[in-house]
């Protein structure tokens, strides 16, 4: 076969996915929101046009309208390629007269683009992104980190498991930057609670089979497997665990990110057991369910995940702070965010800190067995709830430039 | 630190079991490359439609079970044949039309399918995986001893070994294959003896898309039944191909075999190079023997 056949399919890929930002024309006459994520690929699911929605809801219920002008909801698709995001963050910010970007999965992505807006003094807010360096040592006067971050996922499964007896763990690292911080965040929290971290492997992104590297971790008897990988890895991860009966042979997993989403790829007969951490869930009381009900009719009646629901307060509190600063100056109105406490279905007076956490509590769950489940989605049991400061890296350890110690 | 300790040497038990895991990956890419490698060698066409084949084929498996209630036996049946049939309409339609072409327009004409039948998947599921269920008769598994085999994967490499081999038979040892064969070499005279070449080049196509649909009912159970799950292969597979030569059907299967063994001992020796091992290999055979481990020079 001719090697350069192979190469024109690889350039034809490539171009067919190039660059697309639908349009948006700077005129200063409105408010211009951008939903920045993975539209099409290994991330879509968890937030992809799903955002979009719980954008457009929040502008809607918030009434359409911020400083007398109209607001816009703009989006395109980053395609998890730092360029692609960094592209389409310039162009937004430089000519279309984009004023936030949200959303931001994937941290590789989420850190480009906030030096884009932190460079333009513009506002960026990460919902569905994870590293917890956002807000350490890429911190920025700027730019939010909303929803959830590796440190907090770290503290919370990582905890609650070695203080139910799993004291010896393994890992299953995705092989890039989020996998190996989730790793290392959370073996420091087992090893500081007395446990031992008794091997790890990396494993490229987007691996189908799992099957080698269970057996390692079978092999290396380990009380807990820490599946530190995101999406359809982990999901392949745990699917495939119970296949080689991990479980049945006294060993636990412990995914370290799990989504709504993914346990309900995976099935409550696979996930069932599974601890988890996550800001919101949409059964916890009224206002979630409310919430979930109007997201649902938006939506192909899909359930919103919390990095979709992150989207819907991130863009309200941004509109209550531009309105109570009345200026559209980013500086200025996330000086004001930080003024303002959090309050909305999945925030109880939480607050924006100076390095650009949000903290909140955020809740522990376990996934039901099946015959637990009475309902469409009724997938989690509350087994916690981690108050902010103990969740998030306190202000005493970080790295960023904007903390005065 | 403490992880280069843990992957130094493995015991030999641990090593058996690595090796079964690869010949058990390896039988997937022996059923993939296989459909490709016939499609190849009788058609002339680089099937880059063949991961969104078998996606199609883990997707009929799903659909089947989930609108008419039908399971995993009858689908590995029907729907090869489904698929295989959707396949020959292809042929008929579009893909005849490049034999006479250059390669890269074959090539781009079905990677353009592949590109038409995946979007449309993912606009209709998304990229999140559905599941399907391991069959109740090949749930659980046997403790080797040096491992826990579950029953659904030794499944998997009877099955697969099963057919390989008989492809193999039915091409290179029946008189099915020898009018097969004799038609790639010299279509016209074949038609002279009174058989019908063009029919005969639309059953291959539909007998080797059929193979990469069984492969993805085969695979339903143990991935995430998802649009992307073709393509995330399909390199690989590709790679597999020319390493055991295009258009060689014994290569096809040795390479398919070898190469899950070799990317197994990558996973256990140095996890991170896992996924560009057999690429790595590719380089080498490539430079080596342009033709492939079992390929005649064209």
């Amino acid at each position: 076969m001719k090697l350069h056949s192979l190469i024109t399919a690889a350039s034809v890929a490539v171009l067919l996915g190039a660059v697309y930002a639908p349009g948006a024309y700077a005129d200063g006459k409105t408010v211009k929101i951008g939903v920045l994520n993975d539209m099409s690929s290994v991330y879509s699911y968890l937030g992809g046009m799903g955002s979009v929605a719980a954008a457009q809801m929040a502008v809607k219920d918030f009434g359409g309208k911020v400083l007398g002008k109209p607001i816009e909801i703009v989006y395109a698709d980053h395609q998890n390629k730092p360029d692609v995001g960094v592209a389409i963050a310039s162009k937004w910010f430089d000519e279309d007269g984009v004023d936030a970007i949200l959303d931001l999965p994937t941290s590789s992505v989420a850190i480009a683009v906030q030096k884009v807006a932190q460079d333009r003094g513009k506002v960026d807010i990460i919902s569905n992104g994870g590293s917890s360096e956002l807000t350490n040592k890429y911190c920025s006067p700027t730019g939010v980190h909303w929803t959830y971050d590796t440190y907090q996922l770290a503290h919370v499964i990582g905890g609650a498991v070695v203080k139910q007896g799993g004291k010896s763990w393994f890992f299953i690292t995705a092989d890039y930057a989020f996998g190996h911080q989730l790793q290392d965040d959370t073996a420091a929290v087992v090893k500081a609670a007395g446990g031992t971290i008794v091997g790890s492997v990396n494993v490229p992104l987007n691996n189908a089979d799992f099957s080698s590297f269970l057996l390692q971790a079978q092999q290396s008897k380990a009380q807990i497997i820490g599946l530190a990988n995101a999406g359809g890895d982990t999901v392949n991860s745990i699917k495939q665990a119970s296949e080689f009966g991990i479980v049945q042979g006294g060993q636990r997993l412990a995914g370290l990110l799990v989504f709504i989403a993914d346990v309900d790829a995976l099935g409550l007969k696979t996930a069932q057991g599974l601890l988890l951490s996550e800001s919101y869930y949409w059964d916890q009381n009224d206002q979630t369910r409310a919430f979930a009900k109007k997201f649902e009719a938006a939506y192909n009646g899909k359930v919103p995940t919390s990095g979709q629901a992150g989207v819907y307060t991130a863009v309200m509190h941004y509109l209550k702070a531009m309105e109570a600063a009345k200026t559209e100056d980013g500086a200025k109105v996330v000086a004001q965010m930080r003024a303002m406490p959090i309050n909305d279905f999945m925030t109880k007076n939480g607050k924006l800190r100076i390095d650009g956490r949000v903290i909140r509590d955020v809740y522990l769950f376990q996934v039901k067995k099946p015959e637990e489940s009475k309902y469409p989605y009724d997938y989690y049991k509350q087994l916690a709830v981690v108050p902010g400061d103990q969740a998030f890296r306190p202000l005493s350890e970080s790295e960023c430039p904007l903390v005065k110690k | 630190m403490l992880d280069w300790v843990n992957i130094a040497v493995p015991p030999a038990p641990a090593l058996f079991g690595q090796l079964l895991i690869g010949l058990i990956n390896g039988a997937f890419y022996a059923m993939l490359s296989l459909g490709l490698a016939v499609i190849f060698g009788l058609l002339n066409i680089i099937n880059f439609a063949h991961g969104a084949l078998y996606m199609l084929g883990a997707f009929c498996a799903y659909l089947l079970l989930n609108f008419f209630g039908i399971g995993y036996w009858p689908s590995l049946i029907i729907a090869p044949i489904v698929v295989g049939a959707f396949g020959m309409a292809l042929e008929r339609l579009f893909i005849r039309h490049v034999y006479k072409l250059d390669h890269l327009y074959g090539l781009l004409l079905t990677f353009g399918m592949a590109l038409i039948i995946e979007g449309l998947f993912r606009q209709k599921y998304g990229v999140a995986g559905q599941t399907y269920s391991i069959p109740e008769a090949l749930s659980g598994g046997q403790n080797l001893g040096f491992m826990f085999l579950p029953n659904y994967r030794a499944w998997v490499i009877v099955a697969s070994t099963f057919f390989c081999f008989g492809t193999w038979f039915i091409i290179e040892r029946t008189r099915l294959g020898a009018y097969l064969r004799a038609a790639t070499e010299n279509p016209v005279l074949v038609q002279a003896f009174g058989i019908n070449v063009p029919r005969m080049i639309t059953l291959t196509y539909g007998f080797g898309v059929g193979l990469a649909a069984l492969a993805g009912v085969m695979a339903a159970p143990i991935y995430q039944v998802s649009p992307l799950m073709g393509s995330n292969l399909i390199i690989v597979v590709f790679a597999v191909v020319v390493i055991g030569g295009m258009g060689s059907i014994l290569g096809a299967i040795v390479s398919g075999f070898a190469l899950g063994v070799i990317e197994g001992l990558t996973k256990v020796f140095y996890p991170e190079a896992s996924a560009t091992a057999i690429f790595a290999i590719m380089v080498v055979v490539l430079l080596v023997k342009p033709a492939g481990l079992f390929g005649r020079r064209a």
